[in-house]
This record gives structure tokens, sequence and C-alpha cells, in this order.
């Protein structure tokens, strides 16, 4: 899609607002609709966007193979570390109360992590996918 | 209205044979299905439903198109078996919803029991304003995290059967280019 100038200057235009957007919705989650499942998607669709305006190979540039790999699992292990965290402290598995000085506080901070690995492991996910399916070469 | 539009976009879905238009259909019958959510005033659910299936699963349907082709092929097998087993099921599940109380119903189970104790306790208990937060997160963390290792099983799976390495195994590789065996056996 090289020759498609409106399409590279409007996307380019929107990508910063479509990550800020993603990130809005990750961590304004506690306060209004929206989480970690939703803020992945988002964040992933902007890269996706980038895949397909500027081609693949451009887009694995900004964000190497290897990298969306460790994203992948660095969410799950950030949930299930946070959960871990939880028995550390004396508490039982995702038993946020004990992570910090006050009970709320802790839920603030467990909720918080948690929903951040959810997103980091769903954006990592729909990036994979689709490089992988786009990557292709039939 | 809006289940009317959505049952006109299923049938068209299985009317077609054009897969891009199966595909965009798929992407409205989502959005209709985010608004209904919006109309039961479940806006967390709508988000996820616009985001996921009217988004990024019709995008992943158009990368598969590419792959795979536009039409989808004329089968011709009986397909009364099939219909009978889709009957009998949608019966059975329809016999199961009578027992059910109606939506909303003030004396339901859920509504007497689950949700004034996550309405009343979550504000003091989790602090903070979204109540789907706090029971997505908190209160049923278990099921999140499951959630999550299911996603990540998703990707897992992708990346072994499409990832790197992939045309190894790949028949069609090796009937244009000798493979490695067979050089060896040369």
């Amino acid at each position: 899609m090289n020759n498609h100038s409106i399409l590279r200057v409007v996307s380019k235009f929107m990508i910063p607002f479509i990550l800020l957007f993603a990130l809005y919705v990750q961590f304004h989650g506690d306060f209004g609709p929206g989480g970690g499942f939703q803020a992945g998607v988002i964040f992933a669709a902007a890269f996706i966007l980038y895949g397909l305006i500027y081609g693949i190979e451009n887009a694995r540039k900004v964000l190497p193979a290897t990298a969306t790999r460790l994203l992948l699992a660095a969410g799950v292990l950030l949930y299930v570390g946070t959960g871990l965290f939880g028995i550390f402290m004396g508490g039982n598995f995702l038993d946020y109360n004990v992570l910090a000085a006050t009970a709320v506080g802790g839920q603030h901070l467990g909720i918080l992590l948690v929903e951040f690995g959810v997103g980091t492991t769903v954006a990592a996910t729909m990036v994979t996918i689709f490089f992988v399916f786009a990557g292709q070469d039939f | 209205m809006i289940l009317f539009l959505m049952a006109i976009a299923a049938f068209g879905i299985i009317k077609l044979r054009n897969l891009f238009a199966v595909v965009m259909l798929s992407g409205i019958f989502s959005l209709l299905a985010a608004s209904l959510y919006v109309h039961l005033t479940a806006v967390d659910v709508a988000f996820t439903e616009a985001s996921v299936g009217a988004g990024i699963s019709t995008l992943l349907m158009l990368a598969t198109l590419a792959i795979t082709g536009e039409y989808e092929k004329k089968h011709t097998t009986n397909n009364l078996f099939p219909l009978l087993i889709v009957v009998v099921t949608g019966a059975a599940l329809i016999y199961g919803t009578l027992d059910m109380p109606l939506y909303g119903a003030a004396n339901a189970p859920a509504n007497l029991h689950l949700i004034p104790r996550f309405i009343e306790q979550s504000g003091t208990e989790i602090g903070i304003p979204n109540i789907v937060t706090s029971v997505l997160a908190s209160y049923r963390g278990y099921d999140t995290l499951g959630e999550t290792v299911v996603i990540f099983t998703a990707a897992i799976g992708v990346l072994v059967l499409l990832g790197r390495g992939r045309n190894r195994w790949r028949p069609g590789i090796s009937a244009d280019a000798p493979s490695k065996d067979e050089e060896n056996e040369v």
C-alpha cells in the first residue's frame, strides 16, 4: 500500500492517538468501562494498522518477533506473579489485600498489575496472530 | 429491532457463498450485539464485543481469507441429520430457559444474594468505582487468570502451526525443490 498517500498520512496521524486511547482504557478501567482485554486489543490494532499500511517488514522493525513473544509470556507471568506475591506476603493466591499497607490500597495495586498483565498478553497475542497470518508467503 | 437485524445478518451468513461478505456480515452482527449490550447497560461487555468481535476478529478473518480464498465450496452432502441435531439441541436449550427467572426479576437468586453483595460491599472492600472491574480482577481473579492463559495458549498454538520454521513441514516446498533428506539420498 505504498501509493495510498491519504491512508499513509491519516494512519500516521491516528496511530499515536490509538495508542494513547489504549493506555487510557487500560488505566482508567477502574473508574469507567474498559480494562486489560479491551486495551490490549486497541493497542494491538494500532500496530496492525501500521502493518497494513506500511508493510509487515516495517512493522516487525518496530516490534520484533522476539519482543512480542517475550511480552506474550510476560503478561501471564505478571498475573501469576501478582498472585504468588500474595502468598509470599502471607495471604492466599490472588489475594490482593496483603499487597500494600491497607486492604483497599492492596486491592488497587493488585487490580492494576493484573489488568496490566492481561493487557500485555492480549496485545501481544493479537499482534502475533495477525503478523503470523499476514506474513504467510503463499 | 436489534434482534431482528441480527437475525437478518445471521441468515445472510448462512446463505452467502462469498466469504468476504460473510466476514463483513459477522462484523456487523458483532456491532449489533454490542449495541444490544449497551441497551442492557452492560457497557464493559459492549466495549469488548465492539473491539474484539467487530474489530480484531473481522481483521483476522480477512487475513485468513487472503490465505484461503474468497469462495466457499459447494457441498452436496445430506444436511438432514445435522439439522435434526441442531433442532433438538435448540429445543432442549429453550426448554432449559423456561425454568429461569425473567430478565431483571427482583426475586432471581443472582439479584437476591450476589449482586447486592457486590454493589454494597465492593465500595469498601475494593474501593474502585467500576464494580465490573472489581468482580473481574479481584472477586473472580481465578477466572480472569484462566481467560488470560487461554489467550496465551491461542497465540502459542498459532505460532506452533504457522510460525517460524514452518517450511520444514510444509509439503508444498519439497515438491518444487528437493528437501534435505532427498539430497542426502542422492
